[in-house]
């Protein structure tokens, strides 16, 4: 295909609905007009009346009566006395018939491409060669219709699993182009592809792209947001600056269905925010766990697509390798049956998808027991993927005109007995399994004068027998079984003697000739002389039925069912260290709604409780200005990837959230990593343990950005590395042409909304970016830059930057020879967050000193101890006693360092930071000297709700070690759920 | 008898940080380590002091002395003893502890971590039974006045990496070269069981995983044969690596066992039990916990490293890491702390980690002996140090508070062998280089 009619299909598409398109399918059904046949015209009509039928209707209700077809295609519901003339009656006998299942997420007949791990190599930074985009992980431009080949195996295993219809894309890249609806018959491509470009796919994955960038969970969002704003821009105008086919078809795409992957609840909340910055309302495509927080899912809005690949039990028989599951793994097992019913309960939409598994009937059934109504799942593999996709014309339900896919079963299909019996595609039959339902039961067997007993019995839809012997023994039977035939062998006496039988089907069972072993030949019958055994006694648990547990929040160690609520609190002779004039005093504290109300001596409130604080310190809550814990990653890898944001990937089921707050910490500043000088935007939480990402962001703080310098920058470990800068040299041009281009940036768009509006009309707005765009920020001081950094010279090279484009460098963090250059930092305005005593990991902090804290602090500059560690964080407190051990800082000044100067440097002192009245009740009670090793914190509050409490904790450990104990047991029991 | 104030007239190296405190400026122009201390000239008392002898004794109004390296009194003032010809030092109510002992490190043989130029730690290949660090420590590594700062005189330096990674020896951390420095000389194998899983990263997803290793079998193989050949080794044809392996067969060198996890461990110490091995130490044990009775069994003591981590798992009590020296210690098993599992930058602060197990339910002078009496030994140098006993080195130090808290830990003086060693390191020199540009600016 040209080009041009590539990007006229996607014109079409975009302006033309999914629907309306359909309305020329009627031709499509019938065999590809185009080609030639091998032989004489061979057109029917197919016409057939499939009656006395148990037809399935969208409310879940059924109706009895007979579905007409013909040319493929629905013709009409009847009443079974109503059918008329012209059709072939197929007589279902009280059979259940379903509207073909549809899969609405697979990659039939596209070629799978291998991902690539480029770890240690050196970098790629350039697309593969094309007029494609500017990223290989962008490949909007891709049509499934177009790659589709067809996989006979693939096609019968969807088949046989019950399905008529799938949605097919390439599953590759982070815009994976659009998916083409294909019907499961033995067609040709041509028209096994009912509808092409049906939807426009997405993940957060770049798959096969060897380009390095995005390396990252926050890169890929930044990338997604970018190529919104370049495909807009790139396609209004005429003629295009340049060809780039990914552009024209990711917005020509825009109109269809928007699906997007994710690999988490925390990613789709993520995924559906970034949606709606641009009007987007993904359909998200999950990973079975939004049961986790059905709450926040329905907010999106979004419709989902749910596997239901439920996991295996964890290997728990080997004790000690069962220590290695966690508590996550262990109730996960438990509860995702339960999804599916909790987001019905939640009122979220949703279509199933079968991941082509084998075990999906099985997984469906579970859901079913798990109290997901039968309604509700069969709805979720038809009628709503069908609506999902605009196609409920044509797939979906058994209404007219619609396409003849039907399924039909033995019983109500998500009984467990029930077995698939035919699927019906576009008006043909494919048979899946004979009903042997009717066969199970006691049966006598004469061969000659013998006789015997046998009994068949049903297990997974296939049938067995076993002779019956006196005394409840049996004997294994081996049977083969057709709609007419039967084949039998068995040993018929305590000799071993073999009896061989073949025979045909009659009313009451089988009969036949065979040759005795002692080589006569005589008749043989078996006739059914009981009813099945086990009638359908398997009945779906009632949709009420209770869980096994409840939902944590967070959903791992260490979370609770229902959080800790605010208190009101007045503590009462503490040895308090407010960081205000008063310093450290004996007092009483008051909490009021999250803020302290009031701190000074005998404070009296009504209605408050009362913690006895003597013997006790109380200090302002930790504050830990460079930390990466609660993060999905680090790092994204371009030289400046200003735009990517923290925000998107934080993880709010860390563990190590909760270990801070045992360890006095309210509050963290979420870095970007140091892999690149300019690294991304900052989020700042409050370890609110329990609350999802959003709510652990502070509400209003400052921005910020990281920077870094030298080693990491450099990429000295990488001794392939070929990306600019290599030098420190080169690090300061990349800063200076970083803002340089901004400034230009930011002239353009002056200039533009300084036009008049009617110039404004005529005139195209200059391209978005969102690199620069967060550079222009730093310029215009609404985002402040915290910059790692290492040795005096590439400290000062970034102050004369800053200077030089008149902004201030608000933190260097790491900072480790900031002593040797403290006076320029205190004269620049810039503060200091470093470690205590670390040095030596690498070549630029061997003249790391351990009195760095002290001598900045002398030199005037503001100083901070952090941790860019998870296991230190939690430890901050002995941090800031070193500072005291080496260089002689004050007590009082040491524990500023953890908390109210990194609330200075993060432009938070205003609410946290000190104990004054005002300010946010974020506090810890500690056992002993807050510096001192022996310190245990016992209580910490954030905004007054103590999400730590060493009493509360010990009760947590126990319910752990109850739950994993009721888990593992239930699994080492067989697992029944 | 003089008092404190006196001593400080005279500038002596172990009061360079009395002298810090009070104000006074030392002489600190150039950036290399400290010069080695000469041998102790006369007998030296210190007096008025809280001795922690690392036996779980504390001594409140004590009295130390010590002539030619070796401690010749321990008591307290009513002993009276005949301080005459000693000079005596009023301490005023200072500690003074045994020297820390960091029990497994590889200080001295690697300078900085991400330098491969600097690095003397790994050799190649999986069997290097033969390799000594005994011949690698390097006196002048910028990282030992570190250590010693904060009262740590005393270190096993081992080789790590493969299977077999060579041969310890410990170390006084002062000294004018490696023979020089040497207490104990081959203490002793290292042995880094496999582990049975292995991290991996997973290509696809990115994350982290433990997979099965497909390697262990092979690996303990590897490690079977080496000691069958070993015990069947008659010297010819000459093997170095066998050669190595006799000391520990025949008991005159221990085995330590670098494991973590709970089956690791169990296979490891059956492995060196099966070979006859005598004297077995278990490095690391982060899951000993699962398998006490094992342990108390076998009676196998423990350097326990991870304690300063995060714990292991994510459901793990949130504390697991700093409580597991009192777990292990109230079974009864023999616990020394250790320092290898962080970074050589950060193995400084052996004695917080001790004072973490402090605060996490250990007996503080027992865990003071944790880093000393215990350590000691663990490696076999008890008739040497770990305790304020006649007749052992004076390799001891002085310090304004408890050591085990770095809130009152102020190292103000130390002795290795009676010798007064200088504890101002680079880091003290570029300490006063830039207080004094900052006060001057002030000024």
């Amino acid at each position: 295909m040209t080009r041009i009619t590539r990007i006229l299909a996607f014109q079409i598409v975009s302006t033309v609905s999914a629907a309306t398109l359909f309305s020329s399918l009627a031709v499509q059904s019938t065999a590809q007009e185009t080609s030639t046949p091998n032989g004489i015209a061979d057109n029917r009509a197919g016409a057939y009346a499939l009656t006395n039928a148990q037809l399935y209707q969208s409310d879940g209700s059924y109706r009895y009566g007979s579905l007409l077809i013909r040319n493929g295609r629905i013709v009409s519901m009847q009443d079974n006395d109503r059918v008329p003339d012209g059709f072939f009656a197929i007589d279902l006998g009280g059979k259940y018939l379903y509207p073909g299942l549809i899969d609405i997420y697979t990659d039939l007949g596209l070629p799978e491409l291998e991902p690539v791990d480029g770890n240690g190599a050196a970098e790629n930074l350039f697309p593969s060669n094309g007029a494609l985009n500017a990223n290989d992980a962008i490949r909007a431009n891709f049509r499934a219709s177009t790659a589709y080949r067809t996989d006979e195996n693939a096609v019968r295993n969807f088949r046989e699993l019950g399905f008529s219809t799938v949605l097919s894309h390439r599953a590759d890249g982070i815009a994976r182009g659009t998916s083409a609806l294909i019907t499961l018959g033995d067609q040709n491509a041509n028209e096994a592809i009912i509808l092409p470009d049906v939807a426009a796919h997405y993940s957060l994955d770049k798959g096969s792209s060897t380009q390095s960038m995005p390396t990252s969970l926050m890169g890929s969002f930044a990338l997604i947001r970018q190529t919104f704003l370049d495909a807009a821009w790139f396609t209004q105008q005429q003629p295009r600056p340049f060809t780039d086919d990914t552009l024209e078809a990711w917005q020509g795409t825009q109109s269809l269905p928007q699906i997007m992957e994710v690999e988490n609840w925390q990613q789709a909340l993520t995924a559906d925010k970034v949606g709606d910055e641009f009007d987007i309302q993904y359909i998200l495509k999950t990973a079975g766990d939004s049961y986790k927080r059905t709450d926040l899912i329905a907010a999106t809005d979004a419709s989902l697509i749910v596997p239901l690949n439920f996991p295996e039990a964890p290997e728990v028989t080997d004790p000690i390798a069962a220590e290695d599951v966690s508590l996550d793994a262990l109730k996960h097992w438990e509860l995702a049956p339960f999804n599916a019913r909790l987001l019905v309960e939640a009122g979220i939409e949703f279509a199933l998808t079968s991941g082509a598994d084998p075990g999906f009937w099985s997984d469906l059934r579970k859901a079913v027991a798990s109290g997901l109504s039968e309604a509700d799942a069969i709805n979720a593999l038809t009628s709503v993927p069908a609506a999902m996709l605009g196609a409920s014309d044509q797939i979906g339900s058994l209404r007219d005109n619609a396409l003849a896919n039907f399924l039909i079963t033995s019983g109500p299909l998500l009984e467990e007995e029930t077995v698939l019996l035919e699927n019906w595609i576009a008006g043909e039959r494919y048979l899946l399994n004979e009903d042997f339902d009717k066969r199970a039961g006691h049966y006598q067997l004469n061969v000659g004068s013998e006789s015997y007993e046998l009994s068949l019995t049903i297990d997974g839809g296939e049938l067995s027998a076993e002779l019956l012997l006196p005394g409840e023994q049996t004997r294994p039977v081996n049977l083969e079984l057709g709609p007419d035939l039967i084949t039998l062998n068995f040993v018929c006496d305590e000799e071993g003697t073999q009896l061989r039988l073949t025979g045909w089907s009659t009313e009451q069972g089988w009969q036949g000739n065979a040759y005795t072993p002692s080589g006569e030949l005589v008749g043989w019958s078996l006739s059914q002389r009981g009813a099945p055994e086990s009638a359908r006694s398997v009945r779906n648990a009632p949709a009420t039925a209770d869980l096994p547990a409840g939902v944590l929040y967070p959903f791992t160690a260490y979370g609770r069912e229902t959080l800790p609520r605010q208190q009101d609190f007045l503590i009462r002779g503490a040895t308090v260290w407010t960081n205000e004039p008063e310093g450290i005093v004996v007092t009483d504290v008051l909490v009021r709604d999250g803020r302290i109300a009031g701190v000074g001596d005998n404070l009296f409130a009504t209605g408050v409780e009362l913690i006895d604080g003597a013997g006790k310190h109380l200090t302002p809550g930790i504050i830990d200005e460079h930390s990466h814990i609660a993060l999905f990653n680090i790092n994204e890898g371009q030289t400046n990837s200003s735009m990517v944001r923290m925000k998107d990937v934080v993880d709010s089921e860390n563990i190590n959230i909760y270990r801070n707050l045992a360890g006095g910490v309210v509050a963290a500043q979420l870095l970007h990593g140091s892999a690149n000088p300019i690294g991304g935007q900052s989020a700042i939480i409050k370890m609110r343990w329990g609350e999802p990402a959003n709510g652990l962001l502070i509400e209003d703080a400052a921005e910020f950005i990281k920077f870094a310098l030298g080693e990491n920058v450099k990429r000295s470990r990488n001794p392939a590395s070929v990306r600019y800068p290599q030098t420190r040299m080169g690090v300061e041009q990349v800063f200076v042409n970083a803002f340089s281009q901004a400034q230009e940036y930011g002239k353009t768009w002056e200039d533009y909304n300084n036009l008049s509006r009617t110039q404004q009309r005529n005139t195209l707005p200059p391209r978005r970016d969102l690199v620069d765009e967060a550079m222009l920020e730093v310029l215009n001081s609404e985002r402040f830059v915290t910059s790692h950094s290492y040795v005096q010279s590439e400290i000062n090279m970034l102050m004369h930057v800053a200077d030089s484009f008149d902004f201030n460098i608000n933190t260097f963090t790491h900072i480790l020879e900031g002593y040797k250059v403290a006076d320029k930092m205190a004269a620049h305005g810039a503060g200091g967050s470093t470690f205590a005593d670390w040095w030596a990991y690498k070549w630029e902090v061997r003249y790391a000193i351990p009195y760095n804290a002290a001598l900045m602090q002398q030199a005037g500059v503001t100083v901070a101890l952090n941790s860019d560690d998870a296991e230190m964080s939690r430890r901050l407190n002995q941090e800031a006693a070193k500072a005291v051990k080496y260089g002689g800082v004050s007590e009082i000044d040491a524990l500023k360092m953890v908390t109210l100067n990194p609330a200075i440097l993060l432009h938070l002192d205003d609410r946290m930071g000190s104990i004054r009245a005002g300010k946010d009740a974020d506090l810890v009670l500690w056992s002993d000297h807050p510096l001192s090793i022996y310190a245990v914190a016992e209580t910490t509050w954030v905004e007054g709700t103590p999400y730590y409490d060493k009493q509360e904790d010990a009760r947590l450990r126990e319910q752990i070690a109850a739950e994993r104990a009721r888990i593992i047991a239930k699994i080492t029991q067989g697992g029944a759920i | 008898m003089r008092g404190f104030d006196q001593v400080a007239e005279r500038p002596r190296n172990w009061l360079v940080c009395c002298c810090l405190l009070v104000g006074l400026s030392v002489d600190s122009s150039f950036a290399i380590v400290p010069t080695p201390a000469p041998d102790q000239s006369g007998p030296i008392a210190l007096t008025g002091a809280v001795i922690h002898d690392g036996n779980g004794n504390v001594i409140g109004d004590g009295v130390i002395t010590f002539d030619n390296g070796i401690i010749t009194a321990v008591g307290s003032t009513s002993d009276n003893f005949d301080l005459q010809n000693h000079e005596v030092f009023d301490l005023q109510g200072r500690h003074v502890y045994p020297g820390f002992i960091l029990p497994n490190t590889s200080l001295g043989l690697v300078e900085v971590n991400s330098v491969r130029a600097t690095q003397d730690v790994v050799e190649e290949g999986d069997i290097n039974a033969s390799v000594r660090s005994a011949i690698a420590y390097n006196t002048d590594s910028e990282i030992i006045p570190a250590n010693r700062f904060n009262g740590i005189l005393t270190a096993q330096v081992a080789p790590q990496g493969g299977l077999l990674s060579g041969s310890s020896s410990v170390f006084k951390l002062d000294g004018w070269n490696w023979e020089d420095a040497l207490l104990s000389e081959d203490v002793g194998l290292h042995l880094h069981w496999p582990g049975m899983q292995r991290r991996r990263r997973n290509p696809e997803s990115g994350q982290f995983e433990r997979v099965a290793n497909d390697n262990y079998q092979g690996q303990t193989q590897l490690l079977h044969t080496l000691f069958q050949d070993a015990a069947s080794y008659t010297g010819e044809p000459l093997n170095l690596n066998l050669e190595a392996m006799q000391p520990l067969l025949n008991g005159s060198a221990k085995l330590f066992i670098h494991a973590d996890g709970a089956k690791e461990i169990i296979s490891a110490v059956r492995f060196a039990r099966g070979y006859g091995v005598q004297e077995i130490v278990l490095v690391g044990g982060a899951d000993a916990i699962l398998v006490l009775d094992f342990l108390m069994a076998e009676d196998i003591p423990v350097i326990y490293e991870r304690i300063h981590e995060l714990p292991l798992r994510e459901w793990n009590d949130v504390d697991a890491p700093f409580k597991t020296p009192f777990l292990l210690h109230e079974a009864g098993i023999k616990v020394g702390i250790g320092g290898g599992a962080t970074s050589i930058d950060r193995q400084r602060n052996l004695p917080f980690f001790a004072g973490t197990a402090a605060a996490y339910g250990v007996e503080r002078e027992t865990a003071l002996s944790m880093v000393t009496r215990i350590n000691a030994e663990i490696l076999g140098v008890q008739d040497r140090v770990g305790t304020l006993e006649v007749g052992k080195d004076a390799t001891l130090f002085i310090s304004e508070g408890d050591a085990l808290d770095m809130r009152t830990s102020k190292v103000l003086g130390a002795f290795i062998q009676g010798r007064d060693i200088d504890l101002n390191g680079t880091q003290q020199q570029l300490y006063e280089r830039f207080r004094d540009k900052y006060q001057n600016q002030v000024e």
